[in-house]
């Protein structure tokens, strides 16, 4: 396995916002990890980042225990992050940004980086030059999307990619997903929108309340009748 | 770099006007305060480095440069040390003390920065009024003309050129700074903490970094000054003068390099241009940097950039 966590806890302040949980991610896969509102999903990937709470308990990623190591160490060893609500970085331009993204990798590395990013994100390729700050939220995505993926990480780390977007932008959102991880990148997706999140995934995790409460494969869990009541409506 | 190129016109421009300046100056009073021009000048691109670009605070600057002034005034004065090593041990000093004290204070965030910082500041004026025997204490101390290779350095033309000259040399290098690759972590660390962490920007360490840069300069332009005055006080390290530093990138832009420089003419000015109204001087000074505020309300230079249509540096 790639990323296992073994009873991994973590608190802000005195509230526990996550319960021993165990949970693993294979070179190459794409798991989701879907549940509510405030259910832990934010905090237990800020807590593989590192740019979270303070935690207990293993994280062990490609052979590495990094849950004592600070967040750029994290990145170094390949862990990349799309933080929720996308955070670009606005008063710098679509170019900056992506270059922002390779910080931690030789300059010379990233000129060829770049030129990969954006055959994959036609849409950024226009914009190169435009000021991050000025573009739709859909393009916004693409772009944090596209500045984790200048680190080269052996795990992406996707922080509700499809916050706050229209409809059609976010089956984009998606399909891209998709296609990186047919282009073999292992995903970790975090997604209130539990029926997209899970038809394209390998394996799903249902956190609820800090803990996980159900395993399987995505589409076992899309037919799952506790999953369907809960999080499909249906 | 296709980015050099506005730096070098750019540059070229204040090195312009720097040497136009003194042509227009009618006798040698006011050749002394566009000197002081330039150094608050170096003070305010370096503090504008951190407040402007790492979005953090610091109300103890005038501390930083207050310790720069005394080194040299001390440890040339007292101990006989040659100016340009005396310089150069009060810019590694600073560095050090800047450094030791950066990753408790800078762990702090707004207000407590802004209070931890003017704490730092507080304490080094209170140092500097009574070591008495070092420094003079309240009554400041004289300061020996700076020497470099056996030529003494005296005069307020000579001054003026070795001002502007170092001021040139501040701003080249922060404009250069802020578009190399730490420089763009900077501004992405104020854009969003935990996305840069997120990519792979050690935080503290880059905030610790500038801090130390920042207060650097600061301690440079303080050696400087007390060169070129050849006399230093304690007021030099008051909160006040902390506050004037904050105040003259506030005023002329923060996160714009040239902003500060014109920041520090502006408010190094106006003092001077207000002082024939006497009672009336605090009111109208007060006014002023209202009304700049209120009409520039992102300082002077980023809200004129925008106004023209242009993109600000």
């Amino acid at each position: 396995m790639l990323l296992e966590l073994d009873n991994v806890a973590g608190r802000y302040g005195r509230n526990a916002v996550l319960h021993g949980v165990s949970a693993a991610v294979g070179a190459g896969e794409l798991v989701a990890l879907v549940g509510s509102n405030g259910a832990g999903k934010t905090t237990l990937l800020r807590v593989i980042s590192g740019v979270g709470p303070a935690s207990t308990g293993r994280i062990r990623f490609a052979g590495h225990d990094i849950a004592r190591l600070a967040p750029d160490r994290r990145v170094r060893l390949g862990i990349a992050q799309v933080p929720e609500g996308r955070q670009v970085f606005a008063p710098q331009s679509v170019d900056d940004n992506l270059r922002l993204g390779g910080f931690t990798r030789p300059r010379r590395a990233l000129g060829p980086e770049l030129e990969r990013i954006y055959a994959l994100l036609p849409a950024l390729a226009a914009r190169r030059r435009q000021l991050a700050g000025t573009l739709s939220g859909g393009e916004q995505q693409m772009l944090a999307i596209g500045r984790a993926l200048m680190a080269a990480p052996k795990l992406l780390l996707l922080d509700e990619p499809s916050l706050g977007l229209a409809p059609l932008v976010v089956a984009a959102v998606f399909r891209l997903i998709a296609d990186l991880k047919r282009a073999g990148t292992t995903i970790l997706l975090v997604e209130q929108n539990a029926q997209a999140a899970l038809a394209i995934a390998d394996r799903g995790y249902v956190i609820e309340t800090g803990r996980l409460v159900l395993e399987d494969t995505g589409t076992a869990l899309l037919a799952n009748p506790r999953v369907r009541e809960a999080y499909l409506g249906v | 770099m296709s980015l050099t190129r506005p730096h070098t016109r750019g540059l070229l421009a204040l090195g312009a006007i720097a040497v136009i300046l003194p042509l227009l100056l009618p006798n040698p009073f006011y050749v002394d305060v566009a000197t002081k021009i330039w150094l608050n000048a170096i003070v305010c691109v370096g503090l504008n480095l951190l407040v402007g670009y790492a979005g953090q605070i610091s109300l103890g600057h005038a501390g930083f440069y207050a310790l720069g002034a005394y080194a040299s005034a001390v440890l040339t004065g007292v101990y006989g040390w040659p100016g340009l090593g005396a310089l150069a041990a009060g810019a590694a000093g600073v560095g050090l003390i800047a450094f030791g004290v950066a990753r408790p204070i800078l762990k702090l965030k707004g207000h407590y920065l802004a209070m931890a910082t003017l704490g730092l500041g507080i304490i080094i004026a209170i140092v500097l009024n009574r070591e008495i025997g070092l420094t003079g204490g309240p009554d400041g101390r004289a300061v020996p003309p700076l020497t470099v290779f056996g030529v003494r350095l005296v005069g307020g033309a000579l001054w003026y050129w070795i001002a502007a000259g170092a001021m040139l040399l501040a701003v080249a290098l922060a404009l250069n700074l802020i578009d190399s690759p730490p420089g763009r972590a900077l501004r992405a660390l104020h854009g969003s903490e935990v996305a840069a962490e997120a990519i792979g920007i050690d935080a503290t360490r880059a905030k610790v970094a500038v801090f130390v840069l920042s207060a650097v300069f600061a301690s440079v332009a303080g050696s400087l000054y007390a060169h070129a005055d050849r006399f230093v006080t304690p007021a030099e390290a008051g909160f006040l003068r902390s506050v004037e530093f904050v105040t003259m990138i506030v005023l002329g832009g923060l996160a714009s390099t040239y902003g500060a420089v014109l920041g520090a003419a502006l408010l190094t000015v106006l003092p001077q241009l207000l002082a024939g109204l006497a009672d009336y001087e605090h009111i109208l000074y007060g006014a002023i940097l209202m009304g700049v505020m209120i009409f520039l309300p992102h300082g002077v230079v980023p809200s004129l950039a925008a106004r023209w249509g242009r993109r600000q540096t």
